[in-house]
């Protein structure tokens, strides 16, 4: 158990000493982030604070979860098939997954909160309630990135296909994304906290289910 | 013919359900607009008992395939998502007649079990067009078992515990939207049952015959 953290943990250093030295990929999701939020900015042609809360709600959540979608499909694509093979004989697969894992949700936590501010910037903010709205991002890019990290890899295997990955995450994610549109509602709306906890609690839940099954899952599919 | 009893049981029951279903009784309800549509729930709702039943088995045998790489599983897997998207479809278009009738003009209502219902569809033709994509033999049958698995593990909430927590307009929602034995009456019990074990059946029975085609087909061309 010991020697897989630290091997997870030497793989996710890679992972973000690459990233940190090229920052290939955080750049460009985080200006296709921005330019996507300006486009619609500019075709709502909005002055501030115009947009009726629940489009307000939902156009953020579709932005990020395109966004997230992008930053998770890259994560196999950049690994050649020799590297990929490498690693297989340093490392457990399951170390490969986290590492992954813990990668794209840092990721996709950093994206979403750049999205946020730069969202608010432009688009007005009516969060009422801003620590649960803050909690739930934290939650749901954290089920997005995992869910879709898994995701990723299958699609990987399957040629890389990006139409693939459209088709195989969307039905996988939309319970999650129907429950994160209900949470950052009542965010929106200021309710009581305990309108929203059995919620949390189903986002929760599904994080640890998607994280559990590809700790059992990621290694048959890594022998393939 | 002591291996067939099942499939006599199925015809036997089904007939039952057809003649039985649309011919009995049924209560009528001073209010509500439910009045003779309830004959539906025969054909309705044992289309959903059997999706979730094929959905649950060929979730055992992808589990199984991962455990021992025999394709035999990974065959059976297959077939039963299939026939599970079968019933589901029957199910969809049976629920899309029901809603017209009963709850609005429209063939399609904003509720939480119809798009779950449709999302579970969207989950498993994804499942079939992975398979698709690959070519493979063994790598199509592991990749595709994976998502299987993956796949119901996060449908489950959406078809079960989402519309537990929303408003819906199938009956008994707010606190458990699914099938309420207290509400259900005497008569239509004596065929709602019956006709839930002969689809089930049917769905069995079908299943099985496209396994064994499968399997001689696999066989053949080896």
């Amino acid at each position: 158990m010991l020697n897989n953290l630290s091997e997870t943990l030497t793989l996710l250093k890679k992972d973000v000493t690459l990233e940190w030295r090229n920052r290939y990929a955080f750049n460009g999701l985080a200006l296709y982030l921005v330019s996507t939020i300006f486009i619609c900015y500019l075709s709502f042609n909005l002055k501030q604070n115009q947009l009726n809360p629940i489009t307000w709600n939902v156009l953020f959540w579709v932005i990020m979860l395109f966004t997230i979608l992008n930053a998770a499909s890259k994560s196999f694509m950049q690994e050649g098939q020799a590297r990929t093979l490498y690693y297989y004989t340093i490392a457990s697969p399951r170390s490969v997954i986290f590492s992954k894992i813990i990668y794209n949700t840092i990721l996709g936590l950093l994206l979403s909160f750049i999205g946020f501010v730069f969202y608010c910037f432009v688009m007005g903010n009516p969060v009422q309630d801003i620590y649960l709205f803050l909690l739930n991002i934290f939650l749901a890019s954290c089920g997005f990135s995992s869910s879709l990290t898994m995701i990723s890899n299958i699609a990987a295997k399957a040629n890389n296909n990006t139409t693939l990955m459209a088709i195989l995450s969307f039905p996988v994610i939309i319970p999650m994304l129907l429950v994160v549109i209900k949470i950052s509602q009542n965010a929106l709306d200021g309710l009581d906290w305990s309108a929203s906890d059995s919620f949390l609690l189903v986002l929760i839940a599904i994080n640890l289910i998607v994280i559990g099954l590809s700790y059992i899952l990621f290694p048959y599919l890594w022998r393939s | 013919m002591k291996k067939n009893w099942w499939k006599i049981l199925a015809v036997i029951l089904l007939l039952y359900t057809v003649i039985a279903g649309l011919l009995m009784d049924v209560p009528q309800l001073r209010e509500g607009n439910l009045d003779q549509t309830i004959r539906n729930l025969h054909f309705h709702v044992p289309m959903w008992f059997g999706m979730m039943i094929f959905f649950t088995v060929s979730l055992v045998y992808s589990i199984r395939y991962l455990r021992s790489n025999d394709l035999k599983y990974d065959h059976k897997a297959l077939e039963f998502v299939n026939i599970g998207i079968v019933f589901g479809i029957l199910g969809l278009a049976t629920g899309s007649i029901w809603v017209r009738f009963t709850w609005t003009d429209a063939w399609w209502v904003n509720d939480p079990r119809l798009n779950g219902a449709a999302i579970t569809m969207l989950v498993y033709l994804a499942y079939t067009v992975l398979r698709g994509s690959l070519e493979d033999e063994q790598q199509k049958a592991r990749i595709s078992n994976i998502y299987n698995i993956f796949a119901y593990a996060v449908m489950i909430p959406l078809i079960v515990i989402l519309p537990r927590m929303t408003q819906s307009l199938h009956p008994g929602t707010g606190g458990n939207p699914g099938f309420n034995v207290y509400d259900l009456d005497n008569n239509l019990r004596k065929v709602f049952y019956p006709a839930v074990i002969g689809w089930t059946l049917l769905g069995l029975w079908i299943a099985s015959l496209r396994i064994r085609l499968k399997h001689v087909s696999y066989k053949l061309e080896k």
